[in-house]
């Protein structure tokens, strides 16, 4: 009991330390940190792009995910297992290693130039990476790639909740499967599809791994991402940890504002 | 008429399924037969197993500290679990057979504390750590994801089917608070404990951002900032770049395999 007991009020403020981390600023500056952000170019650039990916990959993935879920949550289904597995397995990979992969299927000399090359599709390489808007489009895709799964496993464990009889029932009185689709597992998944819309967002306000693998934030920033910014101010530049804190509370504001938003609309469904 | 539907239904449902199957493996795919090719027939496009294997693994080894990674990465991936398993077992325990008010308001905080981004304390953390002297050590890579919300949750929520009369009688039986948790609640929670083991061991292999700036030195190095540091010369060796890849994904895609159930219950986890 006392072991226990004090073991973990300890470890509590243990770990409290760890994550409360405060502004940390050597020198008083008051709100001068704050003011700089909002005239910082970069600044700017790299949360607008965070909100690029977020607006586009965050609905896509999750679509996919439902709509695969649904198909897979059908009984009469053959080969279940084996394409839950298949789609999940992404998942077992690093985000360092799947960015590898893409990195080097789009690269210059990679393996999609040289099919759309052999195909005839294009007459030279085109240099996916160095095109603002394709590099985008490939993080995106490569975001989606590994994560489609995971977000599948938690729909289907929701759709495992649903009694199937209410789906027979629907298809007795004639529902078609898209009416089915969105008068019962959409209002039916809704805690669920909240809360992984609510992690996905999180982790795309945090994106970090895939684009310093991919793209490193090029060409010329067109795709850094706001936690990669804080990590160049601290550890690429020449180091400014007042000022990277400063940009990392814009980041805790978003998620909280996010999140927060995300509860709202989901409650007054 | 019916039946007809019920066909082109199916058959877009399998076409659908089969496609994105293809999706989903086809870079695993081409990440494992590109390891036993050469760079140039990567870049030609060349689809099928080489037999260039032996010779990737050499260069590879010749060009980077491969085996002292891969050692490095198990190593924190496994103690960085074990201490995970401790730490957070024994809070997810204590917050549910010792409930009370208190500790429901303290693990709500907790669980604020999983919205905070990882970037927003990073530098701070980076700054303690350099003071304290832990950059490039086994401490320094595991102690910030030692304790997770996520994980503490995950043994609370799991400890609420675990039968609270059985802790008063062993009471009775005489046996210590620590011994009740070592003896019974161990050994009853395994699956619990094994599933929490698989998830935290692959988000610690797996871990980039903070190794990345811990780790700074080539002895601590793991197999994901190797990787990542492959590609810094000009030209890109695909053959190993891949051999590498395939080298860092293998461990955690046979866990997936062989204990797919387990990964699935804990990546789950807090939901139920």
């Amino acid at each position: 009991m006392i072991v226990v007991l004090n073991f973990y009020p300890m470890f509590q403020g243990f770990l409290m330390s760890l994550q409360s981390g405060s502004g940390n600023n050597l020198k008083f500056t008051g709100i001068s940190n704050y003011r700089r952000l909002f005239q910082d170019p970069l600044f700017i650039k790299s949360v607008g792009n965070v909100l690029i990916y977020l607006v586009f990959q965050v609905p896509i993935m999750l679509l996919l995910a439902l709509i695969l879920a649904s198909i897979l949550n059908d009984k009469k289904l053959r080969f279940k297992g084996l394409f839950r597995t298949i789609i999940f397995l992404p998942c077992a990979t690093a985000l360092v290693s799947s960015a590898m992969i893409f990195r080097s299927l789009f690269s210059v000399d990679g393996f999609v130039n040289t099919m759309l090359l052999h195909l005839g599709v294009f007459q030279e390489p085109f240099a996916w990476l160095s095109d603002p808007t394709w590099a985008k489009v490939i993080i995106v895709v490569a975001i989606t790639w590994r994560w489609t799964g995971y977000n599948m496993i938690f729909y289907l464990a929701g759709l495992q909740n649903i009694n199937y009889e209410i789906y027979e029932a629907a298809r007795i009185d004639g529902a078609s499967a898209f009416s089915q689709f969105t008068k019962i597992t959409l209002p039916l998944l809704k805690p669920v599809i909240i809360l992984t819309t609510i992690m996905s967002t999180n982790g795309t306000l945090q994106l970090f791994d895939e684009v310093k693998n991919i793209t490193n934030g090029g060409p010329a920033m067109e795709t850094l991402t706001t936690s990669q910014y804080i990590y160049n101010l601290s550890f690429v530049y020449s180091p400014r940890f007042g000022y990277a804190a400063t940009v990392s509370y814009a980041i805790f504001i978003m998620v909280a504002i996010l999140a927060f938003a995300q509860i709202k609309v989901g409650e007054k469904k | 008429m019916k039946y007809k539907i019920n066909v082109m239904n199916n058959f877009f449902k399998y076409a659908f399924l089969i496609i994105v199957s293809l999706f989903s493996i086809f870079p695993f795919y081409w990440m494992i037969v590109s390891a036993t090719n050469t760079s140039i027939d990567i870049v030609a496009g060349k689809l099928s197993v080489g037999m260039y294997l032996i010779e990737n693994v050499k260069t590879l080894i010749k060009t980077v500290h491969l085996g002292n990674a891969f050692w490095n990465s198990l190593k924190n991936a496994t103690i960085g679990t074990l201490a995970s398993l401790v730490v957070c077992s024994m809070a997810g325990y204590g917050f549910q057979i010792y409930r009370d008010k208190g500790k429901d308001n303290l693990m709500n905080l907790l669980l604020l504390s999983m919205m905070v981004p990882f970037a927003t304390t990073m530098v701070p953390l980076f700054r303690m750590f350099s003071t304290a002297h832990l950059l490039n050590t086994l401490t320094g890579f595991i102690l910030p994801s030692v304790s997770t919300a996520f994980l503490i949750f995950f043994f609370r929520q799991n400890s609420k089917s675990f039968p609270i009369e059985v802790v008063h009688s062993a009471r009775v039986d005489g046996l210590g608070e620590f011994g009740i948790f070592l003896k019974i609640y161990v050994p009853i929670m395994a699956p619990t404990f094994a599933a929490a083991a698989i998830v935290t061991f692959m988000n610690n292999w797996n871990s980039y951002l903070w190794p990345l700036i811990v780790m700074q030195s080539q002895q601590s190095q793991t197999m994901p900032l190797l990787i990542s540091g492959l590609i810094a010369g000009y030209t890109t060796n695909y053959g190993i770049l891949m051999l590498a890849v395939t080298v860092c994904t293998l461990p955690t895609v046979i866990l997936f395999f062989t204990q797919q159930k387990r990964f699935v219950e804990g990546v789950l986890g807090a939901v139920k």
